[in-house]
């Protein structure tokens, strides 16, 4: 069970939230390239280890907010409320 | 040796201790034709296609663990072709056709039971949406035949198709010819078929980078040290984009934890398969006597092969709704595999855009019904630097040319398929 701390409602059980994937993607500008777009919708990093992504507090709060999770063991690193950043990830080459 | 009755009553006769390995487990070689990375059921399928269709037995299938111990042993070990869109239903009705031949042409028993595949409908939208892909199944010369829920009731007496139900019984989609097969012993039959013609499978050998030179691959660096080769295969569904990552590219693939659990074992009590599209629900019962039961997604990003309990109480109470006398039966064990979630939730065969890579990957929910076709599509796309008709659809390129084969129009999200 995860166990998902929302920024306003403090933690709470998974069945609560809904996923929203990940939150490092950035919306390209209205006039940017078609490529920029592809890789906007379609393309991930899918990274094995923390990755930053948005859950919505669906039953509850119902505000949108970014979870940092750790994709192979489960483990929450932290969260924030939308327009903050959690600390930069140390990622190793491979 | 060939597996024949002749071979059994020789061996019993000998109490069972000369059987031979099944297949070798040589150390790599420094070069091959090409190399397999993977060695589940695709990776296998893929080999033996190779050697077998195309002449090209200077392969290796490299595999980081043990043989079929990801997905290929994962699955709920359904075969299906039930697809309403074109390159889908030809796809995996050539599939099909290779299952139902696939224990003569290995030499394997990998035990396929043609216990059909039913979907069920519960409300007239849902009939409507089943006769529409029986009627479109139908016109791609695949069997498909709507049973009423009377038929249904007759058939299957311990289904609640009463008008009480929380998920009332309107009719369903049966496939006659879908069933079940044996998912470990498709991939020890391939393994098998492939090694005899002359095949190197390696096992505990894991691939840590891929040398790209002037565009080209040139080989594999892997933990028992480099291999050279101009061809590599990527089939490792659920990893897909942390291997072709290897080789700087980007997919568009995110891999996600699909759960699968058993009942204890009982006596015969259900001899067909069962699914919900309603409750995402889907179910039958193994020779073991087990019922083989599985569901939706976490709903989240995963590598970690195991899931969270509020997906086991989903899939518990739509078991419970459709079957109320399963009630009483005890969960055994619980699992989960990585599949590999497209953006459309069709998979990818194809080449890649580095000279000599190839990928078969991206099959979300349905990649084990897959198997023999993926392996042959891949081998043919590999041996002809060149896709094979029936695998021509599923590029990497659809997504940027706006070609989607989203079976469920589901729209650009990973977990929506």
């Amino acid at each position: 069970m995860l166990l998902i701390p929302c920024p306003w409602c403090g933690p709470r059980n998974q069945v609560e939230f809904t996923y929203g994937g990940d939150a490092t993607l950035q919306r390209p500008a209205n006039d940017a390239s078609v490529a920029a777009w592809f890789a906007y919708v379609y393309l991930r990093d899918n990274p094995k280890g923390p990755l930053d992504e948005l859950w919505l507090h669906s039953a509850g709060c119902r505000s949108w907010f970014k979870v940092r999770r750790d994709t192979r063991t489960h483990d929450i690193l932290g969260s924030t409320r939308i327009g903050q950043n959690l600390p930069a990830i140390a990622r190793d080459a491979k | 040796m060939r597996y024949s009755i002749f071979s059994l009553a020789r061996n019993a006769l000998r109490h069972h201790e000369h059987w031979p390995l099944a297949w070798r487990s040589p150390a790599p070689k420094k070069h091959y034709d090409a190399v397999i990375v993977g060695g589940g059921g695709h990776g296998l399928a893929t080999a033996y296609y190779l050697a077998r269709n195309h002449g090209v037995t200077s392969v290796a299938v490299l595999e980081k663990g043990w043989l079929g111990g990801g997905n290929t042993g994962r699955n709920t070990t359904i075969v299906r072709s039930n697809y309403h869109l074109d390159a889908n239903a030809h796809f995996y009705e050539f599939s099909l056709k290779l299952w139902e031949g696939l224990s003569h042409d290995l030499n394997f028993n990998v035990m396929y039971s043609a216990r059909g595949v039913l979907n069920l409908a519960h409300s007239p939208s849902d009939v409507d949406a089943a006769m529409r892909r029986g009627n479109a199944m139908r016109l791609n010369g695949i069997d498909a035949k709507f049973l009423s829920r009377d038929e249904i009731a007759r058939w299957i007496p311990n289904l609640e198709c009463s008008t009480n139900a929380r998920f009332p019984v309107m009719g369903g989609l049966l496939q006659p010819r879908g069933g079940t097969v044996r998912h470990d012993a498709v991939a020890w039959g391939y393994a098998r078929a492939a090694d005899a013609l002359g095949v190197d499978i390696i096992q505990q050998c894991e691939v840590t980078g891929i040398r790209i030179e002037r565009g080209a691959v040139v080989g594999l660096d892997t933990t028992q040290g480099f291999i050279g080769t101009p061809k590599i295969g990527i089939a490792v569904a659920g990893h897909s984009g942390h291997v072709a990552a290897m080789a700087v590219i980007k997919l568009p693939i995110e891999s996600h934890v699909l759960q699968a659990m058993v009942s204890e074992p009982v006596k015969p009590v259900l001899d067909t398969v069962v699914t919900s599209g309603a409750v995402h629900f889907y179910i039958s019962q193994s020779d073991k006597g087990e019922l083989v039961m599985g569901g939706d997604l976490d709903f989240y990003n995963s590598y970690a092969q195991r899931g969270n309990l509020p997906v086991i109480e989903h899939v518990t109470a739509a078991c419970l709704a459709l079957f109320p006398s399963f009630g009483r039966l005890k969960l055994m064990r619980t699992w989960g595999g990585i599949m590999d979630m497209t953006m459309d939730g069709s998979p990818i065969i194809a080449k890649l855009p580095v000279r000599g890579l190839y990928m078969t990957g991206g099959w979300c929910y349905g990649g084990f019904k897959a198997t023999p076709a993926s392996g042959w599509m891949h081998a043919h796309t590999i041996a002809n630097d060149a896709p094979h008709p029936l695998n021509a659809a599923f590029t990497l390129k659809r997504f940027e040319q706006g070609a989607m084969i989203d079976e469920k129009g589901a729209g650009p999200y990973a977990w929506a398929h």
